[in-house]
């Protein structure tokens, strides 16, 4: 039932993408139908291939050390008061500067090649996960803290069985956050300055007028973007089993 | 069973003041709890039955005048077990992990703790659920999950906060009466508006009314609790016990 939803949808869009084609009548440099945007995908799936597996690897680095380092951030300050003082403040402060506007900065220090992308995606990702994972821990039932301390508990126990694991699905918002924007990290690097990946790519197609490949590297991107979405989505329900559907599972 | 010697001991609220919200709750409250029984506290709500609790629990956030003391003193850190109206069962544990959080979240886990865990959920009638989630038992079953887990607990003192007030009334006899069995022994302090509960399971029964807060009555219903609802004496206090409450209200 859900594949014959999704088929239905795909083909409903490429049906709405031909059909605007045809409206319009803009010329193919302008808006080329499926088709041909078909056609040049497979003509060209070799080298827009290897230009997915770069971007996937910025998206899937980024990802991946953007989690790591908002979890361990919201961990830090939720461990200490004193560190919070000092982070929160830090943390709107960055929000406050545009992160796109940071990406010729980036591209500068890190250079051409994947660590600048890398770090773009780092800096989008790295805020919805440490909000989302720091006021989870923070709204942690008070009556559990209560219970607990006449338990006698201990602050790190209280921590890893209590604290934690009811900011999981508050943490698990933040990576669904995290993974819908981590693409656009790594393709805006890729824009500024690079010379591999799929936003590189579309640039080079595009200065070339080759349309249909712009749009088949975009398509791409698409769906590589919705796909992981969607695997992350799973993979976190089935995670924090006792708390499923928090996301928009298909 | 596991209330073992030595004897439970009473508590002493000694001219006891507390202000809440700029209001007096209390003032000079003076009430010896017996050891060894159960005391069930009744009254208007909003009349501090429940700061009562707290205020044995050693609640941080309330400073008062006067003196609470058990008599005689228990182990240090080792005074009370708590258990609320909510059942409190972490979603993510099993229902035998449930029972055991407070050695969990001491780092006291052992084998023979686990055996007795296990003992006690067979005798509540919870055999074959100990490794189910909480989202997977009726609300009788997690109540008698929480009830569980305050016996675990091993102390002397038992304050119980309202535990069956969001039950049916069929399952609330029901684990009234395990309650009861396995308690027995122990100083319980229960707080309820049930003035029903209180006969069948107080071996004193206090009435507060006024603001501040006074002892306007304390009964004694004779005979062991648990009391069948039936039982002429326990429906002819009944009837005493609501004129009582209600000629207290304001």
């Amino acid at each position: 039932m859900k594949a014959l939803r999704l088929l239905l949808l795909t083909t409903g869009l490429l049906v709405l993408w031909q059909l605007l084609v045809i409206l319009t009548g803009a010329p193919p440099y302008i808006l080329p139908g499926p088709l041909p945007v078909a056609k040049a995908l497979v003509s060209h799936l070799p080298v827009l291939g290897s230009h997915l597996v770069t971007t996937l690897t910025e998206i899937l680095l980024g990802l991946l050390l953007g989690t790591l380092l908002g979890t361990s951030s919201a961990l830090a300050m939720i461990v200490s008061p004193v560190l919070k003082r000092w982070m929160l403040p830090l943390l709107v402060i960055s929000q406050a500067i545009p992160v796109f506007a940071l990406a010729p900065v980036l591209v500068l220090w890190f250079g051409y090649g994947m660590a600048s992308k890398v770090a773009m995606a780092v800096l989008i990702i790295f805020f919805p996960v440490t909000a989302s994972f720091y006021s989870g821990m923070q709204r942690t039932d008070p009556d559990l803290l209560e219970l607990a301390r006449i338990m006698g508990a201990r602050p790190l126990a209280v921590l890893r069985t209590i604290v934690i694991p009811q900011a999981l699905p508050a943490f698990a918002s933040g990576v669904r956050v995290a993974t819908a924007v981590a693409p656009i990290g790594a393709v805006v690097g890729e824009w500024v300055g690079s010379s591999a990946g799929l936003g590189f790519y579309m640039l080079h197609a595009n200065a070339r007028m080759q349309i249909d490949l712009m749009f088949a590297a975009l398509t791409i991107l698409a769906a590589i973007s919705l796909l992981l979405y969607f695997c992350i989505d799973r993979l976190l329900d089935r995670l924090i089993y006792w708390q499923p559907n928090q996301g928009t599972s298909l | 069973m596991i209330l073992s010697a030595p004897p439970a001991p009473a508590l002493i609220f000694d001219r006891v003041s507390l202000d809440f919200a700029g209001k007096p709750l209390f003032h000079d409250l003076t009430l010896r709890l017996p050891g060894g029984q159960t005391t069930c506290i009744l009254g208007p709500s909003g009349c501090g039955k429940s700061t009562i609790l707290k205020l044995i629990a050693g609640s941080a956030t309330l400073p008062f005048s006067g003196e609470i003391h058990f008599d005689p003193p228990p182990e240090a850190g080792r005074r009370v077990a708590w258990m609320g109206q909510n059942d409190l069962l972490l979603p993510w544990l099993p229902l035998v992990d449930n029972v055991l959080l407070g050695a969990r979240l001491r780092h006291e886990l052992s084998e023979p703790l686990r055996h007795k865990a296990l003992h006690l959920i067979a005798e509540a009638g919870l055999a074959g659920y100990e490794q189910s989630l909480p989202s997977a038992l009726s609300g009788g079953m997690r109540q008698r999950g929480a009830l569980l887990r305050t016996l675990m607990e091993e102390r002397q003192v038992l304050l119980m906060d309202e535990p069956f007030s969001a039950l049916d009334a069929l399952t609330r006899l029901r684990l009234q009466n395990l309650a009861a069995r396995l308690t027995a022994g122990a100083t319980v302090v229960l707080v309820t508006h049930d003035p029903l509960e209180a006969l069948r399971l107080g071996d004193r029964i206090v009435v507060l009314a006024g603001s501040p807060a006074q002892v306007a009555e304390i009964i004694e219903p004779g005979g062991k609790p648990p009391r069948e609802a039936s039982d002429p004496a326990t429906a002819v206090q009944y009837g005493q016990l609501l004129t009582l409450l209600m000629n207290g209200e304001p």
